[in-house]
């Protein structure tokens, strides 16, 4: 409403600025629906190759549609422990780095204490180390530590730390937005810190635990460079494809990426419409 | 629960330690066990012995300054695309994306719901010989441009044009956030006060949405410096970056001391270029 109070009461601008303010404000809207469509290609490309009927191992020339790739998913020897193994990593790992991450973000947020700059800084650098550091660094350390094998446990400790920083960041910023008094109340009305903690603050930063979860989740099941420097024997999906792509990739690397994509995509969604639902019971 | 009343002080630090204590095992230890390695000499058969060996950093950087040149190079282009190509589009959602903002932002960073490899892979479909773009630049009879012998893909180009898809959002999302945040009211004032659209935008919208400039370059820049996998997917062994040879070197040589060496050089040079950036902008933009 104020918007548009506000254009009315504004001198008309001459017939030559109204047109080329349409223009550019079209161009801007057709330029970013151009932009979208780029965004789109490779995502359109890799559902669209799912369908493919290869007549060879390659995946790279459209040959006939079938439905095969999606029935027979795991018809290629390691795809499915691979996608088992990528999953257990990745829930596991975010719940962990999900956990500890809100008590950071906690602490942050609710206390003033000694070290809140550092702790700062050392939340923000693993984000700005590149990740092949992140991935040569950890081996290093497993290297010289003669009792560590490599496998599931490297890898779920690679991952745990690489999303604890995400978890912090999600949670925090759910945590400095909302109203303290809500927690003072319950404090006042008799509750202690636990108490006030599982009734009040849980409920109220459910949202932000929700959102670092899918976060952690989506990250770990994603990552390639730390896990290939920290897996040992063990394959996870991104480790298959990479493995597969030497040879050239089967479809069934685009059936289970386009599962996955849709996946997200409708919790994703999901969390938009929520969003909407509560700004309309809002307003 | 006493406890927690007579020690208030305490608590901060007892939701602190886990997980500043998983970051300190696992992210600040190893990088000492990596400058650790680094010094080291020896063979994957013989072990390596600790032998403050400087000469791994001066064979890095005498052996393969050229892959560091060539990764700063890649990145820092890919980078510079990233921003022209995303800054009007975060412009449009920040300013008319109206009630689809999220919808819109859900859609800059659905594509990487794609496992990554599985993302660049179809770029290798899309810029192979006879795909998509060469196919289209040779109707238009644009193919000569290229000046690759009508290839793209294992072209600097080809490795340039993944980096930089792959790297999109974390350029787009910080430009969206710092634009997002801008008053409109600033820039209806500097209209009011008879600035053009260029003029107002020019001195009130981009210098505003600077923190958002900032912060994307800089987190698009330092992955991208590091990456290895649209060399290898996209690019022949003349594009290869400095990770390409890190990987190779870790993984397939087992040539620890020397890997580590370069790892330490790549780590320390982008820190220091993130410093002189932060100098040359000012650091009141970075913490914004």
């Amino acid at each position: 409403m104020s918007a548009v109070a506000v254009r009315a009461g504004r001198p008309r601008r001459s017939v030559l600025a109204t047109v080329w303010a349409f223009v550019k404000r079209y161009a801007l809207a057709v330029y970013s629906l151009l932009f979208f469509a780029y965004l789109m290609l490779p995502i359109a490309i890799v559902i669209v190759f799912s369908f493919n009927n290869p007549t060879g191992r390659f995946n790279y020339v459209w040959q006939g549609f079938t439905l095969d790739n999606w029935r027979y998913w795991d018809g290629v020897p390691g795809i499915r422990s691979a996608l088992v193994l990528s999953l257990e990593v990745a829930l596991i790992a975010s719940v962990i780095a999900t956990a500890l991450g809100t008590m950071i973000a906690l602490a942050l947020v609710r206390y003033r204490f000694h070290g809140r700059g550092t702790t700062n800084i050392l939340i923000f650098l693993p984000l700005s180390t590149p990740e092949i550091v992140l991935g040569a660094s950890l081996l290093t350390l497993f290297l010289n530590l003669s009792f560590v094998t490599f496998g599931f446990y490297t890898i779920l400790v690679a991952h745990v730390m690489f999303c604890i920083s995400f978890a912090v960041i999600t949670v925090k910023a759910r945590l400095v937005g909302f109203d303290r008094h809500l927690e003072e109340a319950a404090m006042d009305l008799g509750a202690n810190e636990w108490a006030t903690f599982r009734k009040v603050t849980l409920p109220l930063i459910a949202p932000a635990i929700i959102a670092s979860l899918l976060l952690c989740f989506a990250i770990s099941i994603d990552d390639f460079v730390v896990t290939y420097f920290n897996a040992g024997t063990e394959v996870t999906f991104p480790l298959f494809v990479w493995g597969a792509a030497r040879v050239g990739a089967p479809a069934q690397v685009n059936v289970i990426g386009t599962a996955i994509f849709m996946v997200a995509l409708v919790l994703m969604l999901a969390n938009v419409l929520i969003q909407w639902r509560r700004e309309e019971a809002a307003a | 629960m006493g406890f927690f009343h007579r020690h208030r002080g305490l608590t901060p630090y007892l939701l602190l330690a886990p997980g500043l204590l998983w970051l300190g095992t696992f992210f600040l230890v190893p990088l000492g066990f990596l400058g650790y390695q680094s010094l080291q000499s020896g063979s994957i058969d013989f072990g390596y012995a600790f032998t403050w060996s400087w000469g791994n950093y001066w064979h890095a950087i005498r052996d393969y300054h050229g892959h560091f040149i060539r990764s700063f190079e890649y990145a820092a282009i890919a980078t510079l695309i990233a921003l022209v190509v995303s800054y009007p589009v975060a412009y449009w959602i920040a300013f008319h994306g109206g009630r689809w903002k999220n919808l819109l932002l859900l859609g800059i960073v659905a594509p990487f719901f794609v496992t990554y490899l599985i993302r660049t892979l179809a770029w290798e479909t899309i810029l192979a010989d006879h795909g998509l773009v060469v196919n289209t630049l040779r109707h238009l009879h644009l193919l000569g441009v290229l000046g690759t012998n009508g290839r793209i893909l294992n072209t600097a180009t080809a490795v340039v044009a993944g980096i930089t898809y792959n790297f999109l959002p974390f350029m787009a999302l910080p430009l969206y956030v710092s634009l997002e945040q801008i008053d409109a009211r600033l820039i209806e004032a500097a209209e009011d006060l008879y600035a053009s659209r260029v003029q107002a935008f020019l001195r009130v919208t981009f210098p505003l949405s600077l923190p958002g400039v900032v912060a994307g370059t800089l987190i698009t820049f330092i992955p991208a410096a590091g990456d290895f996998i649209n060399a290898q997917l996209l690019g022949s062994p003349q594009n290869h970056m400095i990770g390409n040879v890190i990987q190779s070197k870790f993984l397939e040589l087992t040539d620890y001391p020397a890997a580590a060496a370069m790892s330490i050089v790549l780590m320390a040079s982008i820190v220091i270029m993130v410093l002189i950036y932060a100098r040359a902008v000012g650091t009141e933009k970075l913490t914004g």
